[in-house]
Formats: C-alpha cells, sequence, structure tokens
C-alpha cells in the first residue's frame, strides 16, 4: 500500500455518512430493522454508564433517603467536585500522565526501530526477533512479576532519580516494563505496517548514498503516521489503564497512577456509590477524549497494519 | 502477511540487490542498526524473558519470598500439591475456559456483528459506533466499579428493577458462586464486544468494497457474500481477533479483583491469575507454589501463541 | 496533601499529554529532546512530595500508614503532628490504601520501607519479626514500659523475647444492637445460646432480618468473627489458640461443632450475603432492618448521625459451654513497628517512644472515636458511652484474642480458611469435606 492508498482509506471513513445523504435509498425494510437493532444495541451499551453518571449527579442524602431506583430530586455537580479534592484525584493524575507520556513514546521509538530493522532488512535473525517480540507480548504479567520485583530490587538508581534510589518504588521501573512489554505488540503492527511500503523507496535512498538513519528518519517514518496514531491511542489505553504493574512495583501510595488510586477511593467512601461512580466516571475522561482526538487515525492505522492479505 | 502478486514479484526482484545492498552498508550504518535492534532487544530479553524463566525455575522450589537465602529445591512437590491438594486450581482452570469459550460463542461474534452492520453505509453510524466503542476506553478496573453498582444486592440498579432485594427475594450476583462468574462475564463481555468491534470494523474499513459488491452481484445472498467473501478475505484480522480474545480470557485479572474481592479466592470467581497473585504476593507468600501456577499459565498461554505465530509467520519461513 | 503540582518543573515536560498533532507528534516523539526533557520532571517527581535529597535528612521520619479511610488518615494527622510540634521533627507520611497495604506487605517490608509502619499485633506481628523484617525496640519499651499492662506487654514482643511492637489502640468484637429497637419490642440481650436463638427466631417472626451479614468482595475475613467466637465459647481460648497456631487438626469433632453452632445462625441471617460488603450489611442495621450484628467495634464509623451512634450498643457473645462462659474477648490490637533498616533510626526510636505516650493515644483518640486506649495513662475522660462499655468489656476479659486472620498465618487464613468458610457458608451440609480440605492443606503452611 501506498500513501496514496493511505488517503482512500481515511476518505471512506469520514464520508460514509454524507455519502448516503447524498445517495438516498427508499426506505427499506431491512434498513428500518437494522436502526432498530443498532439503536437498541447502543442504549443498551449506554446504560450501565448512564447509570453510573445519573448516580453520580445525586446527592448522598437523595439516593439514601429514597433509594437509587428513583427520581432524583435535583441534580449536582457536587460528588464530581469531592472526589476530586478529597481523594487527590490530582495528585493520581499527574502520576498517570508521568508514567504513560514517556512510556507510550518510548515503546513506540523503540517498537519503530525493531519493525524498521525486521522489515526492511533481510538478515537471518529476523524472523526469530519478531517472534520473540510478538510471543513476549502475549504471556501473562503474573508469570513476569515475583522475578522482576527481585531484580529491581537489584537495580540501584541514584537519588536524583528517585528517592528509593532503587528502580522498585520508582516511574522509571514501572516506564521501563511497560515499554519493555508493550513493544511486542507495536512492533508487530509497524512491522506489518512498513513491509508494505515498497522497498524501491528506501533502496534509492541508499543508493544515492544516505545513511541508515536518514532513510528510517526522513523517508519510512513520516509514510507510518497512520500507524503511530493509531498505536499512540491504544497504547495510551492500555498503559494508562494498566492496573497490575503498578499496584506491584510501587510502594509509595502516592506515587500510584490513577486506577490503582480508585482502590482508595473505595475505601473511604465505602457505601457512598455516588462519588465512587463520579470517581470512576472522572478516571476515564483522558483515554476517552484521546479517542475521540485520534479517532480516524485509529481506524486508517489499524486498518494497514493487517489487511494487506 | 504480505503476499500479494504484486509484492512478491518486488520481493523476488529485490532479493537479487539485497546480498549487494547489504554489504554496502557502511559501519556507522552498522552501528546504528545495531543499536536501533540491541537496545529493545536487550530491554525486552532482560524485563520479560529472563523473569519468565526465572519464574519457571521457580516453580520447583519452596520460597517464602523472604531473603535469597531460604529458597530450597523440592522438585515437583508443588506441582504434586497443585494438581492434588489445592481446591481453588481445577475451579479457576475451568473458569478461564470457560470465560475463554464464552468471550468466543458471545461477545466475539457480536463484536464482528455489530462492526459488519456499521460498515454499512447508514445514517447515524458514528452515533452508534461511539456509543458502543465507550466502554473500550475505559480500565477494566473502572469497568468494575461501574458494574459493581449495578449488581449491588442492596442498591443496585438489577435488584431494584427486579425487586429483588427484599428478604427472601435476594439475588446475589456477585455473592452466588452459580452466579457470580456469569455476571462477571457479562460485565466483562460489554467491554470486550466493544474491543472487537472498533477492530473488525479498522479492518473492515481498509477492504476493497468492490468484494462483496461483486458478490451481491452475483446473487449471493449477505450471509453467503460475508462467509464466502468478506470473511476471507480479513484473515489477518481475523487471527489478532482471535488472539486478543484468547488472551483476554487467559489474562483476566482486574475485573475479578475489584468485583469478586482481593482478599483470598471468592467461590465462583477462581482464576489462574489471581491465585498466582493471591499466592506470590500476600502476607506469607509461597513463591514457589505461585510459580508452579504461573507455569500452568503460561504453558496453556503458549499452545495458544505458538499456533498462532506459526500461522503468521508461514509465510515468511517459505520465502 | 501538598497541590500535586508543587515543587515540580512543569516547564520540563513534554507538553504534558501527548501532542495531537501527528507531524509534531512523531517530531516530538523521536527528537531527543523530548526524551531527555521528560527525564528531570520523573526524577523531580521522584519524591511523591517535596525534594527527594529530604528523605536522607535525618530530621525526618519516614511513616507508612494503612490509615487509608478519613477517620484513621485525620486521626494518625493529628498524631503526627503532635510529635513534629513536641520533638522538631518531621514526619513524612505515605498513606496506601488499607486492603493494598495487607496484601503487598512482604514486597512493601523487603522493598523500600517506610522507618515505622503501621501494623498489627499477633501471629501477624511475630511472623515478619522472625523473618527479619522488623527492628527490635527494646529500648523503647525501656522507657515506656510503665504505661502498658503486662498482658499489653506480651502483645508487643516476638518470638524471641524481644519487643518489636508499640501498641496504640484496640477494638472489642461484639453483638451489635439498637437500644431503641429493643426497647420498642421489649427484647432482652441473651447471655446463653439459647436465649439467642430463642431472640432470633422471635425477631424472625417481628418481620426483622435478625443478623445483618456481609462478606462481599474483600471482606471474607468478616465470617472469621462469628467462628472465632463459637469456637472460644464452646472449646475454649487455647483451644482456638492451639487450633490457629495449626497445633490442633481442623477434622477434630469440636471444630464440627462450631460449624454445627454456626449453621444454625444461618436461617437467621440476611440474604445475599456473599456480595455484600460490611458496611452496607452495618446500613441495614442502621436503617433498623435487621437486630443484631456480630462485628468489631469499628462498625461504629458507619453510624454518621449522632442520634444514631448515641443509640448503638453491643453484648458478649452469649456463652454456650459453662466452662468457658463468656470470659474471652476478640480485641484486635493496632500498633505500629520498625522496618529493618531505617533511614533514621534514632528518628524511628523517638517516633516509637512518643507514639507510647498517653499524649499520643490522647490525640489520636479525640479524633477516631472507634476505638479505646491500650494504654493505661490515657485520658478517658471525653469516651462516649460505648468506648467507655468497651474499655470495661476489654479490661474484664480474662483472654483476648487478636482475630482469625491476626492469630493464624495470615496467607493460611486467606488462601485456605476463608475460602473454605465461604464455601462451606454456600452451602452449610459440606461440613466435614469443608474441615478435611482445610486439614489437608494446612501442613503447606505450618511446616516449621
Amino acid at each position: 500500500m501506498t500513501a496514496s492508498n493511505v488517503a482512500v482509506a481515511r476518505t471512506a471513513w469520514v464520508d460514509s455518512e454524507p455519502a448516503t445523504s447524498t445517495r438516498r435509498r427508499k426506505v427499506r425494510p431491512a434498513r428500518v430493522v437494522l436502526h432498530v437493532f443498532l439503536a437498541v444495541t447502543a442504549i443498551v451499551w449506554l446504560i450501565p454508564l448512564l447509570w453510573a453518571v445519573y448516580t453520580s449527579l445525586r446527592s448522598y442524602a437523595d439516593t439514601s433517603a429514597h433509594g437509587y431506583l428513583s427520581l432524583a430530586h435535583g441534580l449536582t455537580f457536587q460528588n464530581f467536585a469531592n472526589a476530586w479534592s478529597q481523594s487527590d484525584l490530582p495528585t493520581y493524575f499527574w502520576n498517570s500522565i508521568l508514567i504513560t507520556v514517556p512510556a507510550v513514546l518510548l515503546t513506540l521509538v523503540f517498537s519503530s526501530f525493531v519493525a524498521y530493522f525486521v522489515s526492511r532488512f533481510d538478515f537471518r535473525v529476523n524472523l526469530s526477533l519478531l517472534m520473540l517480540f510478538t510471543a513476549g507480548n502475549l504471556l501473562p504479567p503474573q508469570v513476569i512479576i515475583t522475578p522482576l520485583y527481585r531484580l529491581y530490587l537489584l537495580i540501584p538508581l541514584p537519588a536524583s532519580m528517585s528517592d528509593s534510589e532503587l528502580l522498585y518504588n520508582s516511574y522509571w521501573g514501572v516506564i521501563a516494563i511497560h515499554v519493555a512489554f508493550q513493544t511486542g505488540f507495536c512492533t508487530f503492527v509497524f512491522s506489518n505496517y512498513m513491509r508494505t511500503i515498497p522497498k524501491e523507496i528506501g533502496e534509492a535512498a541508499l543508493v544515492d548514498g544516505a545513511s541508515v538513519w536518514r532513510q528510517f528518519w526522513q523517508i519510512i517514518l513520516p509514510l507510518c503516521r497512520p500507524a503511530f496514531a493509531a498505536l499512540a491511542t491504544l497504547e495510551s489505553i492500555w498503559i494508562y489503564n494498566d492496573f497490575f504493574w503498578a499496584l506491584v512495583l510501587f510502594a509509595t501510595g502516592s506515587k500510584r497512577p490513577i486506577t490503582s488510586a480508585l482502590a482508595n477511593l473505595q475505601g473511604q467512601f465505602f457505601t457512598n456509590q455516588n462519588l465512587i461512580a463520579a470517581g470512576a466516571l472522572i478516571t476515564a475522561v483522558p483515554t476517552l477524549v484521546l479517542y475521540l482526538l485520534l479517532q480516524r487515525q485509529f481506524i486508517s492505522g489499524l486498518t494497514l497494519g493487517a489487511n494487506k492479505g | 502477511m504480505t503476499s500479494t502478486v504484486d509484492q512478491q514479484e518486488t520481493q523476488q526482484r529485490t532479493r537479487r540487490d539485497r546480498s549487494r545492498r547489504v554489504r554496502r552498508l557502511s559501519r556507522r550504518d552498522k552501528i546504528v542498526l545495531a543499536l536501533m535492534v540491541g537496545i529493545p532487544t536487550l530491554a525486552h530479553l532482560v524485563l520479560v524473558w529472563v523473569p519468565t524463566i526465572a519464574s519457571v525455575v521457580l516453580s520447583f522450589t519452596d520460597w517464602n519470598g523472604i531473603g535469597l537465602d531460604s529458597i530450597k529445591f523440592v522438585g515437583l512437590k508443588n506441582y504434586e500439591q497443585l494438581f492434588t491438594n489445592y481446591p481453588a486450581f481445577w475451579p479457576a482452570l475451568e473458569h478461564n475456559f470457560l470465560w475463554l469459550a464464552f468471550f468466543l460463542v458471545i461477545p466475539t461474534p457480536f463484536g464482528i456483528f455489530l462492526a459488519y452492520q456499521l460498515n454499512k453505509q447508514i445514517r447515524g453510524s458514528r452515533f452508534y459506533q461511539t456509543a458502543i466503542f465507550l466502554p473500550m476506553v475505559i480500565s477494566l478496573a473502572v469497568v468494575g466499579f461501574i458494574w459493581e453498582i449495578i449488581y449491588n444486592p442492596d442498591t443496585g440498579l438489577i435488584n431494584g428493577v427486579l425487586g429483588t432485594n427484599v428478604p427472601g427475594h435476594y439475588i446475589d450476583w456477585l455473592g452466588n458462586p452459580k452466579l457470580n462468574l456469569w455476571a462477571v462475564l457479562v460485565a466483562a463481555s460489554w467491554r470486550h464486544a466493544a474491543y472487537i468491534m472498533v477492530l473488525y470494523l479498522a479492518g473492515l474499513k481498509g477492504m476493497d468494497p468492490a468484494l462483496p459488491e461483486a458478490a451481491a452481484i452475483d446473487g449471493a445472498s449477505e450471509w453467503q457474500a460475508f462467509t464466502r467473501v468478506t470473511f476471507p478475505s480479513m484473515k489477518p484480522i481475523n487471527i489478532i481477533v482471535a488472539v486478543v480474545t484468547v488472551i483476554e480470557s487467559l489474562r483476566a485479572f482486574d475485573l475479578v479483583y475489584v468485583m469478586g474481592g482481593n482478599n483470598g479466592t471468592k467461590p465462583g470467581l477462581e482464576l489462574l491469575s489471581l491465585l498466582i497473585t493471591n499466592n506470590i504476593l500476600g502476607e506469607s507468600p509461597r513463591i514457589g507454589f505461585g510459580s508452579a501456577i504461573a507455569v500452568v499459565l503460561l504453558v496453556i498461554s503458549l499452545i495458544v501463541i505458538i499456533p498462532y505465530l506459526v500461522q503468521t509467520f508461514r509465510k515468511e519461513r517459505v520465502r | 496533601m501538598p497541590h500535586p503540582f508543587a515543587g515540580r518543573n512543569i516547564g520540563s515536560m513534554p507538553g504534558g499529554i501527548p501532542p495531537l498533532s501527528r507531524r509534531t507528534m512523531i517530531k516530538g516523539l523521536l527528537g531527543a529532546a523530548g526524551l531527555a526533557a521528560a527525564a528531570p520532571a520523573i526524577a523531580a517527581c521522584g519524591g511523591g512530595s517535596g525534594s527527594a535529597s529530604s528523605a536522607t535528612d535525618t530530621k525526618l521520619v519516614t511513616f507508612g500508614s494503612n490509615g487509608s479511610d478519613p477517620v484513621p488518615k485525620k486521626a494518625y494527622a493529628a498524631t503526627l503532628s503532635a510529635f513534629t510540634k513536641s520533638s522538631g521533627d518531621q514526619v513524612k507520611v505515605n498513606t496506601v490504601d488499607h486492603d493494598t497495604f495487607q496484601n503487598t506487605i512482604s514486597t512493601y517490608l523487603q522493598g523500600t520501607p517506610d522507618d515505622v509502619f503501621t501494623w498489627f499485633a499477633g501471629y501477624r506481628m511475630q511472623f515478619f519479626a522472625a523473618k527479619g523484617l522488623a527492628h527490635p525496640i527494646d529500648d523503647v519499651w525501656a522507657k515506656i514500659g510503665g504505661n502498658f499492662s503486662d498482658a499489653t506487654k506480651a502483645l508487643a514482643k516476638g518470638t524471641d523475647g524481644h519487643y518489636y511492637f508499640v501498641p496504640i489502640y484496640n477494638y472489642p468484637w461484639g453483638v451489635f444492637y439498637r437500644k431503641s429497637l429493643f426497647a420498642a419490642k421489649g427484647y432482652q440481650v441473651p447471655t446463653t445460646w439459647d436465649d439467642f436463638m430463642t431472640l432470633a427466631a422471635k425477631m424472625k417472626s417481628d418481620g426483622l432480618v435478625p443478623f445483618s451479614f456481609g462478606y462481599g468482595q474483600g471482606d471474607s475475613w468478616v465470617p472469621l468473627g462469628t467462628f472465632d467466637y463459637l469456637n472460644m465459647r464452646i472449646n475454649g481460648y487455647q483451644f482456638h489458640m492451639d487450633l490457629m497456631h495449626g497445633k490442633e487438626s481442623w477434622t477434630d469433632q469440636k471444630v464440627n461443632d462450631v460449624l454445627g453452632h454456626y449453621s444454625q445462625l444461618l436461617p437467621f441471617t440476611q440474604e445475599g450475603a456473599a456480595g455484600r460488603k460490611w458496611e452496607d450489611a452495618a446500613q441495614a442495621l442502621i436503617a433498623k432492618q435487621t437486630g443484631m450484628f456480630t462485628l468489631g467495634l469499628f462498625v461504629a464509623q458507619q453510624f454518621t448521625s449522632a442520634a444514631d451512634l448515641a443509640d448503638l450498643d453491643f453484648f458478649a457473645f452469649p456463652e454456650i459451654n459453662p466452662d468457658n462462659g463468656q470470659t474471652a474477648v476478640e480485641a484486635p490490637t493496632d500498633g505500629f513497628m520498625v522496618s529493618s533498616k531505617p533511614k533514621n533510626l534514632a528518628g524511628a526510636v523517638k517516633l516509637m517512644e512518643f507514639l507510647g505516650s498517653a499524649a499520643a493515644e490522647n490525640s489520636y483518640l479525640a479524633i477516631d472515636s472507634a476505638n479505646v486506649a491500650v494504654n493505661s495513662q490515657a485520658d478517658t475522660s471525653k469516651y462516649n458511652t460505648l468506648q467507655t462499655k468497651a474499655k470495661q468489656f476489654i479490661s474484664q476479659a480474662k483472654n483476648l484474642s487478636q482475630f482469625g486472620d491476626r492469630d493464624s498465618d495470615p496467607g493460611f487464613i486467606s488462601n485456605v480458611v476463608e475460602p473454605a468458610l465461604a464455601k462451606w457458608l454456600d452451602n452449610p451440609s459440606s461440613t466435614k469435606s469443608t474441615l478435611s480440605t482445610i486439614e489437608s492443606q494446612k501442613s503447606q503452611y505450618f511446616t516449621s
């Protein structure tokens, strides 16, 4: 596939709606059934979220007096304000950013390196390298955690990098395992993607005397933008939502990212479901915004990576 | 995974040049390439594969996790105990496979079906898409919190609507060992179907729309067009979907950790990932025993991963 | 808590969230500058709060706390600020969610633990002391010893005879009820098993659910409270302790009797208990839908209205075997330990001495009124009626137990006993197989 196909794929997605409106079809029963089906599904899919939103907008006094399944006597954003301030959500958000941003960036850098190597050159090790990375990503994290924890206890860091002076209980450690673990999936997608770029494109540059680095940096990478966008979205969602690594590899409560900190929220407010719902919804906002912003690139990026049978 | 006729030709043509080209790489190029591949590979090996192998070794030991000198080799004792004298193990194994079967039969096909329908040019497609996609951006832990509010025996949505929160009529969605796995599976499917829908939709968007249309003109029914044309041409995406489904089922952890409680094992909700965590973390850890469970999960994962890799990379080996 | 952005160099962050334009994203992505820029921000944040170098400041003591609920969090903050005021030393608190703190204690203590950390008395304390993960504090006890009874001193010692623990409070388990409900219906506090059963049956016929019950999600420890009391009432304190320490057989007829009595209670308990948290079960007691609740004094934390709290009372778990009477009381004790290699040992010792003083006890209990002091010098004049009763209740006990998961190997309890008990509650006719399952796994935990 070439850059022009990329454009085609993207337009197909963007234009899907106007296309229907210009090409008006007559109303067919099958279409009506389809719309009813999709509308019902969408509503069923939204119910849990809407219920959480509804719960979060009611005061605790209201729900404890009338029950949760009742008409609200006034709606309020107070639960969101309370969840935000009482449980230090800003701190935990910041922690999540400190982990997610570098981890996603490094994962993309590393995996694009490896993918470039395995897809654009023909060394004997390529296939085994690709298999190593792909298989590594599919391992269950629980298989890794105990030795990893021991390993982290053995690796010192200067005090300027982490107050723990170890890879354990440091942002570096959590970022490192995210990068090492996620590089597998990204390498797989990137290498599929890069293989769709005709060899001649890069080779012409090499013949012209360009270095390998320039070929990668100036020719291959710009062509991979959609894949970057797609993987940036997916990886941000995955890393931001991780629960397990942070649970074990941090000892300091205030260093933990927001998903682990939610357990804290639950401990603090036990029966106040209104507040828990508000807190849970707040944590979902960043990934939602990210997805909505990168939606188009997300679809087209994944498409090209996978669909050249 | 690339094998169009065009490309095979390109590959044959370039293979002749390649031997020359590789030799032409300058010393600096070689160093750059070595660094580009070496650093990520080293990181991956040290942080993922070395610990995995260490876990396998630890599964033959008895270790309370405190101090390295307390490690004792005990041979196969952990496995023997696991298979014969650990009541949670067989249910956990069963639940992992049940989870997998359920995912393969309900949410995965449903996600594919949704993607297929949404790919038709219909009004409001974006709204439907976004509504159904929403659960995927939410972390499994948060999915757990949201569904807890729904399943709560006293104040939850379902029991409230059904009127089953009064004495004599309780439905204990998360407590009853015959119900709770299904309750959790519904919550998990809510997210998984969304996930599969997005992946498949991405695949369908990239497919040549002429293919199914041609089939339709030939008089094939929609079902025939899908099964005979669309589905086979989506093979790469199908593989990804299958693997994602299998891995999500085997790795299932967060949701049960939140909904089932992190303290001990809840009857009906035993899962291998939770048993590992219970044994290797906790106050008096049994690292060796926990690692033995991890190895069982590893073996199951490898049984899934290896055919997938063989399938995926077969073409290249032939090349 | 400091403002989250305090002391952090925001200017050096690469845009905070991933830049959204693809062109700038790729540029930023591969620009070494982007990655290098992230480094100082992460490092600056390493301390969680404040700069990293302060951790080695000898004036600073670090304190790991499991007091994540609002009341204990506030109470610890008040206690520690009283310490800072009297000594001039700063304390940095690391609060971790209560359940997570327990689940990760082993990795926490072997990693980079705080100088002083919150923990529990009993086998659970001795276990970590014996593994060399705690620092002995005999010098602290040389100074604070006069403040505590001999029974409390015994609780603070490891199996090697050295002191490892400074207690701050304890709380009794009992059967809680609302006085107004008992008065309105003319119920009498039962002292024997037969009275107890009669009362429960009466409540049921009055349309009440006799017992609140909930052990959903992480609360699988709740059923242990009833188990412990039944065992101590039927078989006595010593048998209970021996069973917990792995010295008695779970297949003994005596344990069978315990579950036999337990099963008599089950028809009177709240339905849906396996999926309900204890906090929700407490709501039913507040709402007078249920009559009684076997739980710890912490149930009072759920009584947020002062009028409801004043109406809350409890009685001792009834007598079953006259030989044992009602003399054993389950009274878990919480307190503090020093980690094995504290960065600031002198500061940690100073803090422990303070925590063993009446002043520390008073400032803690001024905020947390769901516990009672173990320090005999503590001020009891401000106790509410419930605390006064609890204090008396504990002091009259002949034997004090800690709690199932504190008197035994915590892994054995959480991986073997709790799941087995939860299964049994779902199917109470499986007593024999339940007990033999527990017995057969016991040796995996009690070898040495």
